[in-house]
């Protein structure tokens, strides 16, 4: 174990905090702090457009920057399972420091267990997140505001297609890579041009739909959201068709949703055009009335209907 | 995206509410009697755009929601059974049975797994020769000749170890059975387009004949509902009750013949429980005699003692489309997707599902 950490985890993450090798990192930081963790489970570990690694780095650096943070350092714990092939290990790790070195965050400590065979299911691994909020931001799920706009970066529902094509489970196969993404730069190129945006949400798991709900109902208000404004690839809609389930509550690891006042909504929005991350933004709704907390879709046919919160899991359909 | 776009086109839905709107007067009531048909007309928000007397219905379409609760029952004794795999499509896993559900007895340690096909529990069977691997057959004409399809495959390789609890139905005795029931009155039936793809369109005309209704087969898309109602409400204004095809690129008159033959060679009509409408004669396949090695109730004589429906649950009239969700005391207070209480609240295609997700 030593060996493999000296080895392999050691020269990849190498930075000076990381490298006196203490039971601790040890670092000033000054100003407010932002603080997240997470775990990262998935099936398969390797999909098109990502790997386990790459999503714990990505998953952490996004909680950090949608708190308007400046993510610093990680620490990453991975449990892995006895017998797991070193080679795929490696290509974790690999991942891991590639990720965090071109989205500019350390990671400064960290731990590796291994547990008995059937203990883990091959690899699990958690992150943990810490940055600094520059200036006076202020960005919480409780603040969207009537006359707010929501812009969203990009394509939804990728990661869910090339994770669920990947495992095979349903025998479909499709071109669609995950968007999973740092999304700290994007986030700060947004904050330097509109430091007074409303809030900011990535919308994993349970799609952009529940991330909806969940903000409708911290900040006690309807949202109203435009079925033709969602930009969803056609790979996407046409594995979406084919299973009978909804894009819109599938999971993202590389998009975000901004709510904004609408004066600020266009500078925004063609800041992020200009983005890599951010070519095909849209202003997808906004925020209506208050004490109401509501989601509504107009759809593409001209009606209004409710967009609800995902319970449970999303099922294909049966014929 | 081809194909479905447009079949979404908001120039095209505008069109045919304009036509539909001449037909303004009295009022209509149309019942769909598939559950996709029903998420359908929910997702799309088609019931605001129709006018106020097109009166759109939901009747007994989604598979898992007419299972009876004793068949329920029998599933959560076959879990408990010693050495034996549930297999099941997802949406059976929530369902209340009378004491507990398939999730709650997974938790407690029986072996229950999800498929996404009936091929995939026979997967699981093959891989697991030391186990008994059931699935749980649910569905109508549309599912059964995959499922027969794989009994088949079983008894070829002489697999000994799978079984089917078929709860399989068909649909047209259900519709029959309705019209007798004479709970409500219906002017036409929006037929099924995945069920009509196996049976063709002949299978409804007894309806037309003998109860002089009109049908027609639909498609799933707004544009599909819309001409579908468009056509129905022609029939109904010139009184000729005969059946129409609008999902013509995929209903054939004939059907498909080969599923039609799998499910003769597999499987016998018998008398079939439907939550919600009793008994109903000649509704339900079961396995014929040259099969009943697979057959789980066969193998494990199951006997289930005392089967309750929930406590003022309106599943059953809910199905038989005599009373709507929001009618039923127990909708989103008690009754909802995190905690359900009826099968209609579970199923993805479930109508009360549909009104809590699209409509409450």
């Amino acid at each position: 174990m030593h060996q493999l950490l000296k080895e392999l985890v050691f020269p990849l993450f190498s930075n000076p905090i990381l490298d006196k090798g203490d039971d601790s990192a040890v670092f000033d930081l000054k100003g407010k702090i932002a603080f997240t963790t997470d775990s990262f489970v998935v099936k398969p570990l390797f999909f098109a457009g990502g790997d386990i690694g790459k999503l714990a780095v990505c998953g952490t650096i996004n909680d950090l920057a949608v708190a308007g943070a400046k993510p610093m350092y990680l620490t990453a714990s991975c449990i892995v399972e006895e017998g797991f092939e070193i080679s795929l290990l490696k290509k974790i790790i690999q991942s891991m420091a590639k990720t965090a070195k071109e989205a500019g965050v350390k990671i400064v400590g960290g731990d590796l267990k291994v547990v008995e065979k059937n203990a883990a299911d091959k690899i699990f691994i958690n992150t943990t997140g810490i940055g600094i909020i520059p200036g006076n931001l202020n960005l919480s799920s409780h603040n969207a505001r009537v006359g707010d706009v929501i812009i969203l970066n990009g394509f939804i529902g990728e990661h869910a297609t090339a994770v669920m094509s990947g495992r095979q489970d349903y025998k479909l196969k499709t071109s669609v890579k995950s968007d999973c993404a740092a999304l700290n730069r994007l986030i700060s190129k947004i904050l330097q041009i509109s430091p007074n945006t409303h809030l900011m949400r990535d919308p994993t798991r349970g799609g952009i739909a529940t991330t909806l709900n969940e903000i409708a109902l911290a900040s006690d208000v309807e949202i109203q959201i435009e079925e033709d404004k969602l930009p969803i690839r056609e790979a996407v809609k046409g594995f979406c068709e084919i299973l009978g389930i909804d894009p819109l509550y599938m999971a993202n690891e590389g998009k975000v949703l901004i709510f904004a006042k609408e004066k600020d909504g266009k500078k925004i929005l063609s800041a992020m055009q200009g983005h890599p991350l951010g070519k095909h933004s849209q202003i997808i709704g906004g925020v209506t009335k208050k004490n109401h907390p509501l989601v509504l879709l107009h759809t593409s046919i001209g009606s209004t209907r409710i967009l609800d919160m995902l319970t449970g899991e999303q099922l294909p359909r049966i014929c | 995206m081809k194909y479905i776009d447009e079949f979404r086109d908001k120039t095209i839905v505008k069109n045919l509410i304009g036509q539909i709107e001449k037909f303004a007067g009295a009022n209509v009531n149309l019942m769909e009697v598939c559950g996709t048909h029903t998420m359908a007309i929910f997702r799309s928000g088609l019931k605001q755009l129709l006018p106020k007397n097109i009166n759109l219905i939901s009747g007994p379409g989604c598979p898992v929601c007419v299972t009876s609760q004793i068949d329920i029952d029998r599933m959560l004794a076959l879990a408990g059974i010693k050495n034996v795999i549930i297999t099941t499509f997802g949406d059976m896993l929530k369902v209340p049975g009378t004491k507990s559900s398939l999730e709650k007895e997974r938790s407690c340690g029986c072996d229950v797994r999800s498929v996404y096909s009936p091929a995939d529990a026979l997967d699981i069977a093959r891989q697991n020769k030391n186990k008994e691997v059931v699935f749980l057959a649910v569905g109508f004409e549309t599912t059964s000749p995959a499922i027969g399809s794989v009994v088949s495959d079983a008894k070829e390789e002489k697999i000994k170890n799978f079984y089917i609890h078929s709860c399989l139905k068909l649909i047209p005795p259900a519709m029959e059975a309705l019209l007798q029931a004479q709970e409500i009155k219906l002017d036409g039936f929006i037929c099924p387009g995945h069920v009509s793809a196996i049976t063709g369109s002949s299978s409804y005309e007894f309806i037309c004949r003998d109860y002089k209704i009109p049908c027609c087969i639909s498609g799933f898309e707004p544009v599909d509902i819309l001409e579908t109602v468009l056509m129905l409400l022609k029939l109904i204004v010139q009184k000729k009750a005969r059946v129409e095809v609008q999902y013509k690129r995929a209903v054939k008159p004939q059907g498909n013949i080969l599923a039609q033959k799998m499910l003769r060679r597999i499987f016998t009509e018998t008398d079939a429980q439907w939550r919600g409408l009793a008994t109903i004669p000649k509704s339900g396949l079961k396995l014929n005699k040259d099969y009943l090695d697979f057959d789980a109730q066969e193998k494990f004589n199951l006997k289930v003692i005392a089967s309750e429906e929930p406590k003022n649950c309106l599943c059953g009239e809910v199905l038989r489309g005599v009373k709507t969700p929001s009618q039923c005391k127990l909708f989103v207070k008690v009754c909802n997707p995190e905690n359900p209480y009826g099968p209609c609240m579970v199923s993805s295609e479930g109508t009360c599902s549909a009104w809590y997700k699209y409509n409450r």
